[in-house]
């Protein structure tokens, strides 16, 4: 309860300097807008439905390009633990690719995919396998081998030992993975939302483009508050309680993952 | 597979030890040296019988465990578990580690399944009820359903012991098993322990760097010294059990060895 009060004092002190800073008049309101402004900007886009559709739109591309994302990093994290030489080849590659801001994809999935929902999936998914690859292949070389000599002994060998012992062991490293996947695959989707206008759907990224084309400083203000809240909710109600119970339970360190 | 032991009797019924170990040699390659970790270790263990093995840390006694339970490969000699020659990890020797080696993900119940589950021969119920006789065994009933993180070490530690007993291996390999406990608990495990072997006459071979522990549990006690790893002395423990490792006899027996495993030290430190 203690929290919570101090919480929500920190944001009122923070909206009550927001709006001093406009007060002042120092400001050109088109540059600044009151956080009255920006709240009826975002109550009206609730209103006629336009947020609830971008962020429809943005979410489906996510999700959907997510999941794709780490259903092919997974396995090949787990190949990649297994074999030096694959280690040496695709884990090589997989670390230079997630050196390369997802953004870099963009041009490149215009010209593959023209202005189409492919191309939002293609970037997506880019910004989304490369991390998983390597969280997946450092957890999975992580868990103490002490497991895999366990399971041997009890006659686990083969695709058992791999589903039973090797993917449940590195689980809290998978998520952790997941977790970092999920934030370079948002990073990636609003970066190609603002760079592409894509006619079958308007997400969170054509409502800050189109902000600025209007100047409507209240719109990009009110649309970057939505993401960061998305992103917020994100990792406080699905991957930080999964992180933690998992770390807990395996008695693996937080810390330094 | 084919292979036979050496030394076979005329009687093998009666004369065939469990286990030979037969000129057991190992070494480690490290990128500044070759290690010579085992040198033509040989000894048989009889069935039902407890031998300990004892050493200095780095005398190989844990390596010579792993090449026994088949998780490690000899680079010389052989070794033969009912006449059979061990090539992989097989589960009639079940190996109980020096760590927690307890998979977290599972629950006390589901640990103890894991080697059940991968015997064909039983049924779900068969299962079930000898994981639940195990972990009555080692007084766990209560917290069958009770998650790793939540268990004391000696708790856990009986964890891992109903789960090496489980699927009823005629070896048991034992890795400084109660090596991070303290010694309240270690007390009460020494004496579950011998209760369990008059039970069951498991075959045991345990790993440790206490000696008291050893002339506790052992009926034979091998001294093991260090770089490269040897058999240096083999002690008969001919006390009745069950054992109390507080008793006097058993700390005269404990002195003895604990005096030749120094010898052993010195003569490998200026050798």
């Amino acid at each position: 309860m203690r929290r919570l009060v101090f919480v929500v004092l920190f944001f009122a002190v923070l909206i009550g300097l927001w709006q001093l800073a406009v007060a002042s008049g120092r400001w050109s309101a088109v540059l600044l807008p009151s956080p009255l402004a920006v709240a009826e900007y975002l109550w009206s886009a609730t209103l006629d439905g336009t947020m609830l559709e971008a962020i429809w739109v943005t979410m489906r591309r996510l999700v959907v390009g997510y999941m794709i994302g780490v259903a092919i990093g997974l396995p090949i994290g787990l190949l990649t633990s297994s074999s030096q030489m694959l280690e040496d080849t695709i884990g090589a590659l997989a670390l230079g690719l997630q050196t390369l801001p997802s953004v870099c994809w963009v041009p490149l999935a215009l010209l593959w995919f023209g202005q189409t929902e492919g191309a939002m999936l293609f970037v997506v998914i880019m910004g989304t396998v490369w991390s998983v690859i390597i969280a997946t292949d450092h957890g999975a070389r992580t868990i103490p081998p002490i497991y895999a000599r366990a399971a041997r002994t009890m006659g686990s060998e083969g695709l058992h030992r791999w589903t039973r012992v090797i993917v449940p062991a590195s689980l809290p490293f998978l998520v952790s993975g997941m977790k970092q996947g999920w934030a370079f695959a948002w990073r990636s989707l609003m970066a190609a939302e603002i760079f592409v206008t894509i006619l079958t759907g308007f997400g969170l990224g054509h409502l800050l483009h189109y902000g600025r084309e209007l100047n409507a400083m209240d719109q990009v203000i009110g649309t970057m508050a939505v993401i960061v809240v998305i992103g917020l909710l994100a990792d406080r109600i699905v991957f930080s309680p999964w992180e933690r119970f998992l770390h807990r339970r395996w008695g693996t360190n937080l810390g330094n993952s | 597979m084919s292979e036979q032991a050496p030394d076979r009797g005329t009687d093998p019924a009666v004369d065939e030890p469990k286990l030979v170990v037969d000129g057991v040699s190992k070494w480690f390659r490290t990128p500044r040296a070759d290690v010579h970790a085992l040198d033509n270790i040989s000894l048989q263990v009889a069935e039902g019988e407890v031998v300990c093995l004892v050493g200095a840390s780095g005398c190989g006694k844990t390596t010579l465990l792993d090449i026994i339970a088949g998780l490690t490969r000899p680079d010389a000699g052989r070794v033969f578990a009912d006449g059979q020659l061990v090539e992989a990890p097989g589960r009639q020797r079940q190996v109980m580690f020096q760590e927690s080696a307890l998979f977290p993900w599972l629950n006390a119940y589901g640990n103890v399944m894991f080697g059940l589950k991968l015997r064909p021969d039983l049924s779900n119920r068969e299962r079930h009820k000898i994981a639940h006789d195990f972990l009555e065994l080692v007084g766990l009933k209560k917290f069958a359903r009770a998650h790793v993180h939540e268990l004391s070490g000696g708790m856990k530690q009986r964890v891992a012991l109903a789960r090496a007993l489980a699927p009823d291996p005629q070896v048991l390999l034992m890795d400084e098993p109660f090596a991070a406990l303290d010694a309240m608990t270690r007390d009460q495990l020494y004496e579950d322990i011998q209760e369990i072997w008059r039970e069951r006459r498991k075959t045991i071979v345990f790993v440790t760097h206490n000696v008291r522990e050893a002339v506790c549990l052992g009926n034979r006690v091998f001294l093991l010294s260090p770089s490269p790893g040897r058999i240096a002395q083999v002690f008969d423990i001919p006390l009745a059990r069950p054992r109390d490792i507080n008793s006097v006899e058993l700390a005269s027996y404990a002195a003895r060895i604990a005096a030749a495993l120094k010898g052993s030290v010195r003569a490998a430190v200026s050798e």
